[in-house]
């Protein structure tokens, strides 16, 4: 199973961020842990500029937007 | 063909009488309403574009290798003009700025211009003011920027940064690369981009609209010269106050730029207009919250402090040169 964190301040990009996130996992059937980082010590461990950022199993996927349902269906 | 639609609207449909009050109103309503809409919708989706391209920790990169003798207080600047507003970002952004050795006062200079130059107070100067003020606002918001940016670098004021912060400062690194995305087409990014500019603008959306509703009431029955008794250039006072009654609204009050395009248009200086816009959208009590995570309280104080200082002073300057 592969872990999703999701990293953001909690500003409404990065609510938006995870809700696509739950809707990728819904439609693909796929199960996976998902995990909102909202520390910002937390979030800078990843060196990120922009938020949110995607990371699956601690890699960086995409940062700065929000993604497309079908992008991290992909990434599942 | 706005104004025509307009009085099409207005006078035809409607039924209103041209010379009403309420005619105006009307009239003045769904004439900025359109006009606005087709601006926030060009320039908030241009802006994306820009946006979903731009290399910002290329940027980084080139700020903290390079010795650039001032200019790195404009590319700081310039910068946080063409990213958009969201406070979010902000933090991330002034932290990796801090780790990757670039110095606190260009770092500033960045975090003052990007709420202050956004593509909805562009899109709504643009509608409301005209290109030639629009482009007033946006220079001036950069070297705003650039200024306060560089007296808070002259104040020393590491010290107060969180004590996590300055150990990442003090443990800086050049760093030579970063995680870059892997290209992605063009054609595959526009839906993004579109949905992004979408969310930015009906987030704004009913501000906006509510706003130039005020103002149509306002164009329509309230007097030419009402508000200039108050206002006006010779009031002394009259900048720093606006400027202060501005710092406690939220940047959403984007909305109220139409209403302040009624009061320059009955009689309220311009430089004070747009320094009480500049006091809106650039200080927000929501940013100095996320601030304190990186700040201590005397450092925001001494941030907000400078960046008002300088606002009241522009808005000085745009009084002696706008007339």
């Amino acid at each position: 199973m592969k872990t999703i964190k999701i990293l953001g301040m909690g500003c409404p990009s990065c609510q938006a961020t995870e809700d696509v996130v739950r809707q990728a996992l819904q439609q693909s059937g796929k199960e996976a842990a998902v995990e909102k980082v909202e520390d910002i010590q937390e979030i800078m461990k990843y060196n990120v500029l922009t938020t949110p950022v995607l990371v699956v199993d601690e890699e960086i996927k995409i940062k700065g937007r929000v993604p497309d349902v079908n992008e991290v269906i992909e990434l599942l | 063909m706005l104004t025509e639609l307009a009085n099409y609207i207005t006078f035809h449909l409607l039924q209103l009488a041209p010379e009403s009050a309420a005619g105006h109103a009307v009239q003045f309503f769904v004439y900025d309403t359109a006009k606005i809409l087709l601006l926030l919708v060009g320039i908030v989706f241009i802006m994306g574009i820009i946006n979903a391209y731009f290399p910002v920790d290329r940027l980084r990169i080139y700020l903290s290798n390079n010795k650039l003798y001032g200019l790195e207080y404009f590319l700081a600047s310039a910068f946080g003009a063409i990213t958009p507003f969201c406070s979010c970002s902000s933090v991330p952004l002034f932290i990796g700025f801090v780790k990757g050795g670039i110095p606190l006062g260009v770092t500033f200079a960045y975090l003052i211009t990007s709420p202050l130059v956004n593509e909805v107070a562009i899109a709504l100067f643009a509608g409301l003011f005209g290109w030639k003020i629009t482009v007033i606002y946006v220079s001036s918001g950069i070297l705003l920027g650039m200024t306060a940016g560089f007296i808070l670098g002259k104040l020393n004021l590491e010290n107060y940064l969180t004590d996590w912060v300055r150990a990442i400062q003090q443990n800086a690194i050049r760093e030579e690369a970063a995680f870059e995305e892997a290209h992605v087409p063009f054609r595959d990014r526009l839906p993004v981009i579109a949905k992004d500019a979408w969310g930015i603008i009906k987030g704004v959306l009913p501000y906006v609209l509510i706003g130039i509703a005020i103002g149509a009431v306002m164009h329509g029955y309230v007097p030419q010269g009402f508000f200039e008794r108050y206002l006006s250039a010779d009031n002394i006072w009259a900048v720093p106050l606006s400027v202060i009654l501005a710092v406690p609204l939220y940047s959403s009050a984007s909305g109220i730029l139409p209403v302040i395009q009624v009061l320059v248009a009955k009689g309220i200086p311009l430089g004070t207009a747009i320094a009480f816009m500049m006091a809106v959208v650039g200080l927000s009590f929501p940013e100095a919250m996320l601030l304190k995570k990186v700040m201590s309280m005397k450092l925001i104080l001494t941030f907000f402090g400078v960046v008002t200082l300088c606002i009241i002073f522009s808005g000085y300057i745009f009084n002696i040169i706008l007339v």
